[in-house]
Parts: structure tokens; sequence; C-alpha cells
């Protein structure tokens, strides 16, 4: 299982700033490992968020993100204390949610 | 003999049902960005823009690229993108000369801002351009990034 995400989500002026770090290998498939073999791709795929239900933004990834992806969006209407849930999506199928309370 | 070819159709279809079982699973996610799996491997900018149905976006001052002009690590660069365009829908980010220019599609949902920061690999110097699909139809802008450490090859 992946390292948990660090999600950070303020609200200021009725807008609210998330900020997500996600720990992930991000590999392109391009690169070649000592031996001269192709690593095999491994990357994050998909990305949504979500608050109350709603989606707030959602995303298609290629490799070219870069490792340890860092992602950063605004979105209106949120209220602090709510919560604010963040999922991704690899190539191999593995998946990740976490949340963050808006402050 | 023929091994690796049938494991390529084979693994071809098993793209295929992923993707129809992407399109069951998230049908909003789909509508709002429409891209197939496949426009990630496309090889050429042009490519891309067929396929996300963008032949020739017209240059928009309202689409702000916020990156560095040289970027010394090209595994790691910093890039914002910033939309003005009333009902923007969707924000793609493409960096031209990378042996696969499509970096990442973001669906704006309504009361989702037009900006976007992240961090992309880049493999040379390049023109990073932004697409952005705004109330049905493309705009885009561009802005040139010195590479002196390539991010491709690890």
């Amino acid at each position: 299982m992946a390292d948990p995400m660090r999600i950070r989500a303020a609200v200021r002026d009725g807008v609210v700033n998330v900020k997500v770090l996600m720990s992930h290998e991000m590999e392109t498939g391009q690169r070649k490992d000592a031996a001269g073999k192709l690593v095999p791709a491994h990357y994050i795929r998909s990305v949504s968020a979500t608050y109350q239900g709603k989606t707030v933004l959602s995303a298609q990834w290629g490799p070219a993100i870069s490792k340890n992806p860092y992602l950063e969006f605004n979105f209106k209407g949120g209220q602090k204390g709510d919560k604010v849930i963040v999922i991704w999506e690899d190539n191999k199928g593995e998946k990740r949610s976490d949340e963050a309370t808006i402050a | 003999m023929n091994h690796s070819r049938r494991k390529a159709i084979k693994t071809g279809g098993g793209v295929l049902a992923m993707l129809f079982a992407a399109g069951v699973i998230g049908p909003e996610v789909v509508l709002a960005q429409n891209l197939g799996e496949s426009a990630f491997s496309m090889k050429t900018l042009a490519e891309v823009m067929r396929a996300v149905g963008a032949q020739s976006p017209a240059t928009s001052d309202a689409i702000v690229i916020k990156a560095p002009s040289i970027a010394e690590n090209g595994a790691v660069v910093p890039v914002s993108i910033e939309s003005k365009l009333p009902g923007t829908e969707s924000i793609t980010l493409l960096v031209e000369k990378n042996p696969t220019p499509l970096v990442a599609s973001f669906g704006i949902p309504a009361g989702t801002e037009g900006n976007i920061s992240t961090r992309v690999k880049m493999g040379q110097t390049s023109d990073v351009y932004a697409l952005v699909k705004a109330d049905g139809k493309f705009y885009m802008a561009k802005q040139e990034i010195k590479i002196t450490l390539g991010g491709c090859g690890g």
C-alpha cells in the first residue's frame, strides 16, 4: 500500500485552496535499470477530489507528472470543518483515498 | 513464434476493457474530458490536439502559464496554469518535445476555479502548452521552458 497523501485545505473568502502531495514513484516506462532493461511504467493515471459527494476536480495523468506528485487547486463554496476527499488510481490498479478537514 | 504478437493483442483488448470499465464507473469524468488512455501514448502535439478535438485552438491572453523560463532540473518543473476564461471546462497540459506530449488533463466542474498547479517532467527544452476548453471552444497559451538537465531518462 502506498504511503498516505498529505492534503491541506483552507478556506479564505469562500474559496477553498487545496494542496495535495502524493507519494508515488511515477515511473515513465522509458528508463532503463542498471542491467539495461526497461523499467515498466508505473504512474498515477487518474485523480479526483470530492467535497460533500460532489466532484470538485478530476484529472487524467500520464507518466510525465513528476515523482511524488503535487497538485493545487481552488474551489468555491466549501465550509470550514468539512472534509475534502482525494482519490488516486495508478496504472496497476492500485488506489489510495485520503481526506482532509478544511481549515 | 508469434507469442509477442498475441500478447500485444491481448494487452490491447485489456486496455479497451479497462477504458470501458472506467466509462461505466465514472461517466461524468469521461464526459468532462473525453480523453482515452491512447492520447497519452501519442508522440506528437498535432496528434494529441486532434484526439482532443482541438485542431486549431485560438491563442488567448486569458490563459496564463506560470513557470520558470529556465529550469535546472527537468524531472521537477513547477507549472501553474490559470484560465480566466468564463465557463472553463478543462485544462490540458502539453509539453511539445516530451516523448509523449500529453502530460495531464484536468476537468474543471462549475464552482472550481480555473487555476491548477502541479510539477511535471521535461526531457529537454520545449514549449509548454496549456489547452483550455471553455464554453465548448478550445483556447491555448504557450511558454518556452529551458531545461539544463533532462528529466525523462531519469
